[in-house]
């Protein structure tokens, strides 16, 4: 339709046709959208993270890591136990505490402790981190991922509810450098 | 019979349909096509069938609910009649669908199927074995349990590296910030809705490109493809020596369906589901996660690239493939289509297929992966003890207890990750020995730390006797000219 012919009451009609299906598409695509991006845009600040209770620090005793469970903070009805997360607790000397991701640095296995030799051994892919966490040896290209922790009372807390991968926000947090490595 | 054919004529005057599906079946091949080489595209389409069937069957039980799918899935194994060999089926044919694919594509590339005006079926082909894969994948992660848990961990590990979207792309692949409830509800989806679709497509559009351009001709060393003259030429072919499709070449996609599916069957029948493993409880870390077979080359090459060729590889490699694949026909769509005048292409096919085949074997043996239980598992040979001193044996303990055996053989058992122990003492002198087991390097720990100057003396005597009967042990020639 060249621009010096009148408008037709069909092209008029085809146009009004294509401007409320263009609104239709923006009413209902608008919401798909927030749908589908929801895990990234939900009402949430700063992040997933929230303080997480481990137990008594008594059951952590002075200079040894252990096994420790929680369940992560952002839970929905369909988890089951898999809204259960693993860590490594190593404390140190009564009062500073090393609060390690099960998931390797390099690809998320879970990593095991070994108390006799003192190393982290990861199943999967070979790699090997000492007891503060640094990296040993393996293809992991940096030390475990560390939570951060807070002690109230007689409870130990860290702020937990994000996996951790390389990628993550748990990832641009320091990881002490072994002195002897 | 009569009644039949009445309701089908009432039909077909209504959709009008049998006169083009007559002439799609009908449809002239060049007569060397009814070949067993051609039988493996149809072969796939077979397979997708049955996976759909089963898929279905499998849906009626299984829930795609975190917390209770590894139950449904052992509820279908030992409860539901046949429903061991419906979850077998559906596993086995996810196997043979990804390998005939592949078969298939190997054909096709060595045939020159590619080549002009083959291009777009060969773009959906490539299309199609990604999809596959992809079914493949999200199949593993169906089958929730802990190789199915750990996977995820590594495919959202793998995600996160991505610059700038590495984060969000986690989020979005897991649907939250665990792999939890939500992460398999998405990949149900993924599984059984968005990827499936997809193939169909696909496939539809694969099969229209068959009929309207018709099926690659037999190629023969010398016969050119041009642009120019092609057409024109195999339409020459199909007038000279050309068949009708059904019912003339038909006959060797109908027999090799049969075997494919009976093959399928006995591999239910006889090798059973898989599995599931272990329930996928996070707190349960007693587990060395494996992908399956398909991916077992990925897992090696994942093991073996040095750390910081890592995430360019795994970012930049899958792109370039892809790349290369879809360009493929453009770059190469003219010219001989026999493999006989084309040895490069032979060769890559050669490369690929050696490349895959030893980098899968590896996967099979995972040499990389520590052996966790060694320590505790496997005893020192008593050979290594025989005839020892106190202080020698003594090492013998430090070895066991500070997990060396993990990663060290001694008498072929023990993890494969450092090298095996039988004869260390020929290749260290005690000066190197104690240097590796204090200080570390070359991929092992340092154990300075973790060892006491007793244990570590003990530890590199005991070292020193592993060495075979009648060849002395490594001795440093310095020392010896020096202190006598």
């Amino acid at each position: 339709m060249s621009s010096t012919e009148r408008p037709t009451r069909r092209g008029i009609f085809i146009t009004i046709g294509a401007i409320l299906n263009a609104a239709a598409t923006l009413a209902i695509g608008i919401p798909v959208l927030r749908y589908l991006f929801s895990p990234k845009i939900r009402e949430r600040r700063p992040g997933y993270d929230s303080w997480v209770p481990l137990g008594p620090v008594s059951s952590f005793p002075t200079g040894e890591t252990r096994f420790a469970t929680f369940r992560n903070p952002v839970e929905s009805p369909s988890d089951g136990e898999t809204a259960k997360v693993s860590c490594w607790v190593r404390n140190i000397d009564g009062r500073q505490f090393q609060i390690f991701a099960i998931n390797c640095a390099h690809l998320g296995c879970p990593v095991r402790w070994f108390p006799q030799s003192n190393l982290f051994m990861c199943p999967c892919h070979g790699g090997a981190y000492y007891a503060d966490g640094s990296r040993a040896s393996g293809p992991p290209e940096r030390g475990l991922f560390e939570y951060r922790y807070k002690v109230e009372g007689d409870t130990l807390f860290i702020e937990a509810g994000e996996m951790p991968t390389p990628g993550g926000a748990l990832a641009t947090l320091s990881v002490r450098r072994s002195s002897c490595a | 019979m009569r009644l039949i054919e009445r309701v089908g004529r009432w039909f077909d005057a209504r959709v009008q349909l049998a006169n083009t599906a007559k002439g799609v079946l009908s449809h002239p091949v060049p007569r060397q096509t009814a070949s067993w080489f051609y039988v493996f595209g149809s072969a796939a389409l077979i397979v997708f069938v049955l996976q759909i069937v089963t898929g279905i069957l499998l849906a009626l039980i299984y829930v795609p609910s975190a917390g209770e799918a590894w139950g449904t899935l052992h509820n279908l194994n030992q409860h539901v009649s046949a429903g061991w060999f419906i979850r077998a089926l559906h596993g086995w044919g996810s196997n043979f669908m990804v390998a005939i694919v592949l078969i298939h594509m190997v054909q096709v590339f060595l045939f020159g199927a590619y080549k002009y005006p083959r291009e777009l079926t060969w773009i959906a082909g490539v299309l199609l074995l990604l999809l596959t894969l992809g079914m493949a994948f999200t199949g593993q992660v169906l089958r929730f349990d802990q190789d199915a848990y750990w996977g995820l961990g590594i495919g959202a590990s793998i995600s996160s590296r991505v610059p700038f979207i590495g984060h969000a792309v986690v989020d979005l692949l897991l649907g939250g910030p665990i792999i939890a409830g939500a992460t398999l509800s998405r990949f149900f989806a993924f599984h059984v809705f968005v990827v499936p679709g997809l193939l169909i497509a696909f496939v539809a559009l694969h099969l229209l490109l068959v009929i309207k351009v018709g099926i690659n001709e037999w190629p023969m060393p010398g016969r050119i493809v041009r642009r120019e003259t092609y057409v024109a030429k195999y339409h020459e072919l199909l007038k000279r020596d050309g068949i009708p499709y059904f019912p003339a070449a038909i006959w060797e996609d109908v027999i090799f369906a049969g075997v494919v599916l009976l093959s399928i069957a006995a591999c239910a029948v006889v090798l059973g589901p898989f599995g599931p493993g272990g329930q996928p409880d996070p707190t349960i870390i007693q587990t060395a996660p494996k992908p399956d077979f398909f991916f077992w080359w990925l897992y090696t090459v994942l093991s073996y690239l040095p750390p910081a060729a890592e995430t360019p590889f795994l970012l930049i490699a899958p792109a370039v493939g892809i790349a290369f694949l879809i360009a493929l026909p453009f770059f190469a769509g003219e010219g001989e289509k026999s493999w006989k005048r084309r040895p490069i292409a032979v060769l890559v096919v050669l490369l690929v297929a050696v490349g895959w085949g030893a980098l899968t074997s590896l996967g099979a043996h995972t040499p990389w992966s520590p052996a966790m239980d060694a320590w505790s598992g496997e005893p020192v040979p008593a050979k290594y003890l025989e005839g020892r001193t106190a202080l020698e044996r003594h090492g013998a303990l430090v070895l066991q207890l500070k997990q060396c055996r993990n990663c060290h053989a001694l008498g072929e058992t023990g993890g494969k990750r450092g090298p095996p122990l039988d004869e260390v003492a020929v290749r260290l002198t005690q000066d190197q020995l104690i240097r590796q087991v204090v200080q570390g390097g070359g991929n092992m720990p340092a154990y300075g730390k973790n060892l006491s100057p007793a244990e570590t003396t003990a530890l590199v005597a005991f070292l020193e006797t592993l060495h075979p009967a009648g060849q002395a042990p490594a001795w440093n020639a310095s020392q010896r000219a020096t202190l006598p």
